[in-house]
């Protein structure tokens, strides 16, 4: 992983896609097996994470049950969207960074905000080289009574926020999570919060499924929620029974 | 998203992909104005993507020193990394020279900063402000490859058509023919221009809005800064 | 092709000129969209319409109090995203259609044949009309909400949003909308989707409009929510005093403008001789 100085053939194959041959060393140029939303909220006595169980292959609901809820350390969590086996690759790249520290045996472990860090300069790097990690990444810790909650994109934009939410999560979940969000939120409460999000989010989205996990980071620590199906509403009158009440068609 | 001439002629198969573009627009809008004593470096919180506001507060300056400060609109990805790479230098020297790092070396930073890239560039419009050796406020503008200017006043970011003809207007008494005294703008006069030609532009634009960082330079007081609040629509 | 002007619809004579100057690099003017936050929801007796205001072209805010709740007959409105040009002049059109059929048939017109004559018009064009709208209103057989959609195809639905907003304030509707709401419970839940939109969405914004539909009654309420009212001006303001602009030379003309005509017969002036 070193930089390089882009050299004219670098340059010729942005441009020019043809020529992709000069680095055949590429990975994610279009996602293939993808997670959607994740979403968070910082709360006072932690933070929440939340994403749902599927990891759709183009528009095909592949693997229902996959996991997208990360423990990092034990203040620390990590929640991804995107291509998965890039997110599969970030995990490598973190458990070699956390089992580092641990060698060192000097009681040193990543904070929170330096996680965040470091995944926004990985991603930057890479997108950098034009071969990007195809996720985005939402960072959530609890330390000294502080919460933290911060988002990294497949650009390595980096960025923290009391509320945060990724892929079709930003135009379905922002507005929800912003109107919830107060500085004296419980962690209880901002579970409720993004099961509401997750239920719009499964109504109106796709590539989403109503079954989720949700994480916490707080004072007792880092848990990962098991898999649990979210309740739904399909009865509304209008909805059983759609037509016209004169002319019976949906006109 | 397809385009025919991103299909390799080589390859008649399926390699339909499409090439990734490494850039983004975040949007934002910095104004910086000199004065007297003073200096006035903002920068709009707001980080914009498409039709969608990601997060409203976003931190769009770095503090280079308690007397020069950098403002950067565009992607913000690049923003960031930009001000790492340039508080990074500036520390080194000044731990190395033990001295301050002047308003003329931190433009000439940035400039050699952003030219480095030329062929893969920042895609970041900088103003940069502060106080030279004499305490007097001045600022540069910057397009994204590092070509600058040191003028009184400048405004980058995509209310730049907006904003920079008020601020040519009013400071520098452009199109004002039979009114050309330049006058001294008092450090609350400027920064009441400047609130005021931030809250203009967030009417008009839709990349502005939310908050603006006000950072003020002056002797006495180093870098202080102060959150301006912009419309949220 | 001047022969058919009388039959009606668009003119296409400059089409080919047209895409020949585009081929040869022709800049082509943008028109004015209103990247939109439009809903409409239905409640116990009647429907509630609401929209944003602000119009927009590319990052630009055209008209920060614009009105898109257009009207189509007393009891039938019709909300408008997309080409400003395209709704305005679509809805008026429909709505003149029906204000003939009305004093024609003497009858109250019916939500249903307004979505008829909209989503024919519409489906003729292509979609190169870009109108999406949110029809609401009440008829003999009560309320109707419907959308359509550029293309021509409709839908009946108990809450709906459009636009560029439509997913921040869908995402109000779906976590809020119940069953047989009260007016005023419809009226907030409106409110609240369209400020979702005005606030999450950079193509909307503004104030919200509201217009209330029940049986015999309309309610338009223009500017129901004003949350965007401009927060500093200079104190000072701005000043230029005279002779900011310098004169470069100055011709003095007489003024016809008050002189009375020496044609008109009715005139009891006498020749205004200086």
């Amino acid at each position: 992983m070193q930089l390089r100085i882009p050299s004219a053939a670098v340059k010729a194959q942005y441009v020019d896609p043809t020529q992709v041959v000069v680095d055949p060393v590429r990975h994610t140029t279009s996602p293939l097996v993808t997670g959607g939303s994740v979403v968070g909220i910082r709360c006072c006595d932690g933070v929440v994470i939340a994403a749902d169980t599927l990891a759709s292959y183009g528009s095909m609901a592949r693997f229902q049950n996959l996991s997208r809820l990360v423990k990092v350390t034990d203040n620390c969590l990590l929640g991804g969207g995107g291509e998965i086996s890039d997110f599969q690759e970030i995990q490598r790249l973190l458990e070699n960074l956390i089992t580092k520290d641990f060698c060192f045996n000097d009681e040193h472990t990543q904070s929170p905000r330096s996680v965040h860090q470091y995944l926004g300069r990985v991603l930057y790097a890479q997108r950098s080289r034009l071969n990007p990690l195809w996720n985005s990444l939402l960072v959530g810790g609890y330390t000294a009574g502080q919460s933290f909650l911060g988002m990294v994109d497949l650009y390595g934009t980096t960025f923290e926020s009391e509320v945060l939410a990724t892929g079709f999560g930003v135009l379905l979940g922002l507005p929800l999570l912003r109107k919830a969000y107060r500085p004296d939120l419980t962690v209880q409460e901002g579970i409720k919060v993004v099961e509401d999000v997750y239920r719009v989010l499964f109504y109106r989205d796709a590539r989403s499924i109503n079954r989720i996990q949700v994480a916490t980071a707080t004072e007792a620590g880092v848990t990962i929620s098991e898999p649990y199906s979210l309740e739904t509403k399909w009865d509304f009158k209008g909805f059983v029974n759609p037509r016209s009440p004169y002319d019976e068609s949906t006109w | 998203m397809y385009n025919k001439q991103h299909l390799d002629p080589h390859d008649d198969t399926s390699a339909q992909r499409p090439d990734f573009m490494p850039y983004q627009n975040n949007g934002g809008t910095v104004v910086a104005m000199g004065g007297e004593d003073y200096c006035i470096v903002a920068a709009t919180t707001r980080l914009g993507l498409g039709f969608a506001i990601p997060t409203r507060n976003v931190c769009r300056y770095a503090i280079l020193n308690d007397r020069v400060v950098l403002a950067t609109a565009g992607m913000y990805a690049d923003t960031v990394a930009l001000h790492k790479v340039v508080t990074a230098r500036v520390k080194v020297y000044q731990q190395q020279q033990e001295k301050p790092f002047g308003l003329f070396s931190a433009a000439q930073l940035l400039s050699n900063t952003l030219y480095y890239r030329r062929f893969f560039p920042y895609y970041t419009f900088n103003v940069l402000g502060g106080l030279d050796q004499d305490g007097q406020g001045f600022v540069y503008g910057f397009d994204a490859i590092g070509s600058g200017e040191k003028v009184k006043v400048v405004c980058n970011g995509t209310a730049q058509a907006l904003i920079q003809p008020i601020l040519d207007n009013q400071v520098e008494k452009k199109q004002q023919y039979e009114n050309k005294q330049i006058e001294k703008w008092s450090l609350q006069e400027a920064l009441d221009l400047v609130k005021d030609v931030f809250t203009s532009a967030g009417e008009r634009d839709i990349y502005t809005g939310d908050a603006v960082d006000i950072c003020t330079v002056t002797k006495q007081r180093g870098v202080v800064v102060e959150t301006f609040p912009l419309k949220k629509d | 092709m001047s022969q058919l002007q009388g039959f009606g619809g668009f003119q296409f004579d400059l089409l080919e000129r047209n895409e020949k100057l585009k081929e040869k690099g022709y800049q082509v003017p943008t028109a004015r969209k209103t990247g939109t936050t439009i809903v409409g929801v239905v409640f116990q007796d009647g429907v509630v319409l609401g929209a944003d205001t602000r119009a927009t072209s590319d990052t630009t805010v055209f008209d920060k109090n614009c009105e898109k709740i257009h009207y189509i007959a007393p009891n039938i409105y019709c909300c408008g995203a997309g080409t400003a040009a395209d709704t305005e002049n679509t809805t008026a059109l429909i709505s003149s259609q029906l204000k003939l059929h009305r004093l024609n048939s003497g009858r109250e017109s019916r939500v249903t044949t307004a979505l008829t004559l909209l989503k024919r018009m519409l489906f003729r064009y292509q979609g190169y009309v870009s109108a999406a709208l949110v029809l609401g209103g009440v008829d003999f057989y009560g309320p109707h909400l419907y959308t359509v959609y550029p293309h021509g195809s409709t839908d009946r639905l108990p809450f709906v949003t459009m636009g560029s907003g439509s997913l921040a304030a869908m995402s109000v509707f779906e976590s809020k909308y119940k069953d047989d709401m009260s007016r005023a419970e419809a009226e907030q839940l409106v409110y609240e989707a369209i400020s979702a939109g005005i606030f999450n969405d950079l193509g909307s914004g503004g104030n919200v409009d509201l217009c209330v539909i029940t049986r015999g009654h309309t309610e338009y309420m223009r500017g129901y929510a004003k949350e965007n009212e401009r927060l500093f001006r200079k104190p000072q303001g701005y000043s230029f005093p005279v002779g900011t602009t310098s004169i470069l030379s100055s011709i003095f003309e007489k003024s016809l403008a008050h002189t009375p005509s020496v044609t008109d017969p009715e005139s009891s002036f006498s020749m205004a001789v200086d």
